[in-house]
C-alpha cells in the first residue's frame, strides 16, 4: 500500500519539483547575467578611465580666440593741498603726481591678446580715460618661436627697464606710483620700436634686453627730424630663489635718449631745453613666504633708484620780446631718486604696505648768460611716506585704503587719503613676479 | 656705458658654453609629476618639481628660477585643466624655449589623459574659480596615474629614442606595482566608504568617489575664496543635521577654517599630503597613497 502510495506520488512529486528546477535554472541564469552585467561595467568604467579623449577643447588663454579683459577700478582721493602743484626741483619735467581729489574713475583697461600663428602672438592694452577717449598703452607683436632663449618685440611696449616699468596700473601695490616714475618716467616708459631679449641658459636667471625705440615718451622726444632711434636701453636682470622660501630679482638698467626743444614752464616764463639724456637705474625685489606657499602669508620688499644726467643748451623765456631777447647757455644737472616699499599679506586676503619716497632735484651748472634767470640749486629735498591696506574678495577683485603724507612740494605739506577699487574680469591675467 | 658693456659682455661669455645634456631634462609643474616621471624614466632624466606640496598650485608666481629652468627643459609635465593658468603661460614665453610651447611633443598635460569629474554646465567667475575642463586636482585618484604613466613613457620615448627600451622596461614594472598597490589600498579603505566629511576647497572629488566617500560640503563658500566667517556658520549650522566625520585640507592650506570647524561641531581636522612631499611621511607617490588613507583612517576615529 506505502509502495503504491510511493508510486503514485513519484510523479506528483516529479510534477511538483519539475517548476522547482526550472525556477533554479532561471535563477542560475539570471546570477551569471547579473555577473557578466557588473564585469561589463567595470571594462566600462575601465575604460572610461583609461580613455584618452582625443579632442578636448582647448583651454586657457586660448580658449576664447582672442583673449579678452577688462580693467575696472576707481578711487576717492581727500587732499590738503591743490594736486596741480608740481613736484619742487623738477621744472623740466612734466612732474604731475597723478593725483585726483574727490570721487573719479580709475583708469580703465582693455586687453586683448592671442597668438597669431604659431610664430607670433599679438597683444593690445587700451586705456581708456574718464575723459573720454582712449590711448594705446600697447600694441606689440613677440616673437614666439625664435628660440635658443631669444624674445623679440616689435610696436608699442612698456619698456623693460627697472622693476615696476612693465607693471601695469591695476597691478600696482599702491594707488599712485613711487614719485621717481612720476618725475622720471612721467608715469611709465612707454616706447615704440623693438626689443630684444636673451635669456641665458643657465639655472640662474639671467636676462639681457636692449630696445631701440623712437624716443617718444619722456625724456625722449617725439619727432620727425630724425631717421636713426630716439633712445637706446639696455638692462640686465638677474634672479634666483634661496631654499624654498626666499626669492629675488636685480636688476640694472641704462637709457640714453635725446631732448629736442623741450618746453617747460617755471616760475611764469616758458623755457626750452635741448640736449642729451642718460638715466641708470638700479632695482630689486626680494619676496618671502613660508614654504614658498604665497597664498596664506608673504612679505615683498623692493625699491629702485635711478639717477639721469642731462647735458646741452636751455633758452631761457622763449617767448620774450624787445627790450629782452630770449638767453640761451649751457646746462646740466644730475637729478635722482628712489623709493623703498615693503608689502606684508598678514593673512589669506589682507595686505598692508609701507612706501617713503625720495628725490634729488640736485646742482645745476647753468651757463654764465643764464646765472641770474635759473636757479643750480632748489635746496629742497622732495619726500613722501605711504600707508596702504588692501583686501581682495578673490583672485579678481581688490578694495584698497591708503593714507600718505606728501612733501613733495615745498611749504605745501599733504595728508591725504585714498579710497580705491579694482578688478578684473575676461581672460586671467598672470602672476609676474 | 662702457662698463655695462664689458659686464654684460662677461656674463655671455661665461654662460654661453656649456656642456650638452645627456639626460633628458624635465621640468615637473608639481611635485606628483616629477615622482611619477623619476619612476618611469629612473636615472635616465634630470627633474626639476617647480612646486612643492607646501604650495597652492593656483598662485604660483612665474619666478625668474623658474624661467630660468623652463629655459633648457626638454619636456614639461603639468597637469593641465588650466590648474597653471596663472603663471605657466608666462613661463613658457619668458624662457623663450618653442621646445616645451604648448602643442609640442616637449608639452604634456595629465589632464589630457584621465576621466575629468566636475566638468561645469556654466562658466561664470560668479561661480569662483572653475576650470572649463573640470577640476583639475586629478592626483588623488590613484587609479589615474596608470592612463597617464602610459602617455608619459611613451612621450619620453618620442623625445628619447635611443631609450626607449629603458622607458618601456620601466613602464611595466610600474604598471605591475602600482596596480598591486591600488588593490592594496582599495582594501585599506574599505571602512572609509560612505563616510561623511567636508573639504576646505573643493580639491578632492577624485579621492573621494574613488574611495567612496561623501563630500557633505565645502568651507570655501565658492571655490579659490578664502572660508568666510559667515560661510563657515552656515556649514556649522548644516553640521547640525547632517553630521560629518572629519574635516580635510591640503597641506599647503590655512589650517584655520578647518580647526574652527572642527573644533566647534567636535570633528577630526585631517591634514593631507595632497602631493608628495605634503607630509613627512609621503615621500613618493607609493607613500603619499600609504600616508593619504592612513591619516583617513585615523580621521574615523
Amino acid at each position: 500500500m506505502f509502495k503504491c502510495k510511493l508510486l503514485l506520488m513519484t510523479p506528483l512529486l516529479l510534477a511538483l519539483a519539475a517548476p522547482a528546477c526550472a525556477y533554479a535554472a532561471v535563477e542560475d541564469e539570471l546570477r551569471n547575467m547579473r555577473e557578466q552585467i557588473q564585469q561589463l561595467e567595470k571594462r566600462q568604467q575601465q575604460a572610461e578611465l583609461i580613455a584618452q579623449p582625443a579632442a578636448r577643447p582647448s583651454t586657457g588663454e586660448g580658449a576664447f580666440n582672442p583673449a579678452v579683459s577688462l580693467i575696472l577700478s576707481g578711487s576717492y582721493g581727500k587732499l590738503e593741498q591743490n594736486p596741480d602743484v608740481p613736484i619742487t626741483g623738477f621744472a623740466m619735467s612734466p612732474n604731475n603726481h597723478g593725483y585726483s581729489r574727490s570721487f573719479s574713475l580709475g583708469e580703465s583697461e582693455l586687453g586683448i591678446s592671442a597668438n597669431i600663428d604659431p610664430q607670433f602672438r599679438g597683444v593690445a592694452t587700451f586705456a581708456l580715460s574718464p575723459e573720454g577717449g582712449s590711448s594705446v598703452e600697447n600694441a606689440y607683436v613677440q616673437t614666439s618661436a625664435l628660440g635658443n632663449g631669444f624674445n623679440l618685440k616689435m610696436g608699442r611696449f612698456f619698456s623693460g627697464l627697472g622693476y615696476l616699468n612693465e607693471v601695469h596700473a591695476h597691478a600696482w601695490d599702491f594707488v599712485d606710483q613711487p614719485l621717481v616714475y612720476r618725475t622720471f618716467w612721467d608715469k611709465q616708459l612707454g616706447e615704440d620700436g623693438v626689443q630684444l631679449k636673451w635669456l641665458a641658459p643657465a639655472d640662474t636667471f639671467i636676462e639681457l634686453g636692449a630696445e631701440l625705440g623712437r624716443g617718444r615718451g619722456y625724456p625722449g622726444t617725439d619727432r620727425q627730424d630724425n631717421n636713426g632711434a630716439g633712445a637706446g636701453t639696455l638692462y640686465l636682470h638677474l634672479g634666483d630663489d634661496i631654499g624654498v622660501s626666499h626669492s629675488w630679482r636685480a636688476g640694472l638698467s641704462v637709457l640714453q635718449t635725446k631732448r629736442v626743444d623741450a618746453t617747460s614752464e617755471a616760475f611764469g616764463v616758458s623755457n626750452s631745453f635741448g640736449g642729451d639724456s642718460r638715466t641708470t637705474g638700479l632695482d630689486f625685489v626680494w619676496k618671502f613666504a613660508p614654504n614658498g606657499n604665497s597664498s596664506v602669508t608673504n612679505f615683498k620688499l623692493q625699491g629702485e633708484y635711478f639717477q639721469r644726467t642731462e647735458n646741452g643748451d636751455l633758452t631761457y623765456d622763449t617767448t620774450a620780446t624787445l627790450p629782452n631777447l630770449p638767453k640761451t647757455d649751457s646746462y646740466r644737472v644730475t637729478q635722482s631718486g628712489w623709493y623703498l616699499q615693503s608689502v606684508y599679506q598678514f593673512m589669506p586676503r589682507w595686505r598692508a604696505g609701507l612706501r617713503y619716497d625720495q628725490l634729488n632735484s640736485g646742482n645745476a651748472e647753468v651757463g654764465t648768460n643764464l646765472i641770474n634767470n635759473i636757479p643750480a640749486n632748489y635746496d629742497y629735498m622732495p619726500t613722501r611716506t605711504t600707508l596702504m591696506l588692501d583686501y581682495s574678495p578673490s583672485e579678481f577683485s581688490r578694495l584698497r585704503l591708503q593714507l600718505a603724507q606728501d612733501q613733495s612740494r615745498q611749504g605745501l605739506g599733504d595728508n591725504q587719503l585714498f579710497m580705491q577699487y579694482v578688478m578684473s574680469l575676461g581672460a586671467h591675467g598672470g602672476h609676474s613676479f | 656705458m662702457r662698463n655695462t658693456l664689458i659686464i654684460l659682455n662677461i656674463i655671455f661669455v661665461t654662460t654661453l658654453p656649456l656642456p650638452a645634456q645627456a639626460a633628458l631634462n624635465i621640468f615637473a609643474c608639481e611635485p606628483e609629476w616629477a615622482a611619477l616621471a623619476q619612476e618611469l624614466a629612473g636615472d635616465k632624466a634630470s627633474i626639476y618639481a617647480a612646486t612643492s606640496a607646501l604650495q597652492d598650485p593656483h598662485h604660483v608666481e612665474a619666478r625668474p628660477s623658474l624661467i630660468a629652468k623652463a629655459r633648457r627643459a626638454q619636456l614639461v609635465v603639468c597637469t593641465g585643466a588650466e590648474l597653471e593658468a596663472g603663471w605657466l603661460p608666462l613661463i613658457l614665453r619668458e624662457s623663450a624655449n618653442p621646445d616645451i610651447a604648448d602643442g609640442k611633443p616637449g608639452h604634456f598635460e595629465a589632464a589630457h589623459y584621465v576621466h575629468m569629474l566636475e566638468v561645469p554646465s556654466r562658466l561664470d567667475r560668479a561661480e569662483g574659480d572653475v576650470h572649463a575642463a573640470g577640476n583639475p586636482h586629478i592626483q588623488l585618484d590613484a587609479r589615474n596615474y596608470l592612463p597617464v604613466a602610459d602617455a608619459l613613457s611613451a612621450r619620453m620615448s618620442k623625445l628619447d629614442p635611443d631609450n626607449a627600451a629603458h622607458y618601456d622596461k620601466r613602464l611595466q614594472a610600474f604598471r605591475s606595482s602600482w596596480q598591486a598597490a591600488i588593490q592594496r589600498w582599495e582594501a585599506m579603505a574599505a571602512p572609509l566608504k560612505g563616510q561623511p566629511v567636508l573639504v576646505q576647497h573643493r580639491a578632492y572629488p577624485y579621492l573621494l568617489n574613488w574611495l567612496g566617500m561623501q563630500q557633505l560640503a565645502e568651507l570655501e563658500a565658492k571655490p579659490g575664496m578664502e572660508p568666510s566667517a559667515a560661510h563657515l556658520a552656515q556649514v556649522l549650522a548644516h553640521l547640525q543635521k547632517n553630521p560629518a566625520r572629519m574635516v580635510i585640507r591640503a597641506a599647503y592650506q590655512d589650517e584655520k577654517p578647518s580647526e574652527w570647524i572642527a573644533q566647534r561641531a567636535r570633528l577630526n581636522a585631517v591634514e593631507l599630503p595632497f602631493s608628495v612631499g605634503g607630509t613627512a611621511a609621503a615621500q613618493d607617490l607609493y607613500s603619499l597613497f600609504d600616508d593619504t588613507i592612513a591619516r583617513l583612517l585615523a580621521g574615523l576615529k
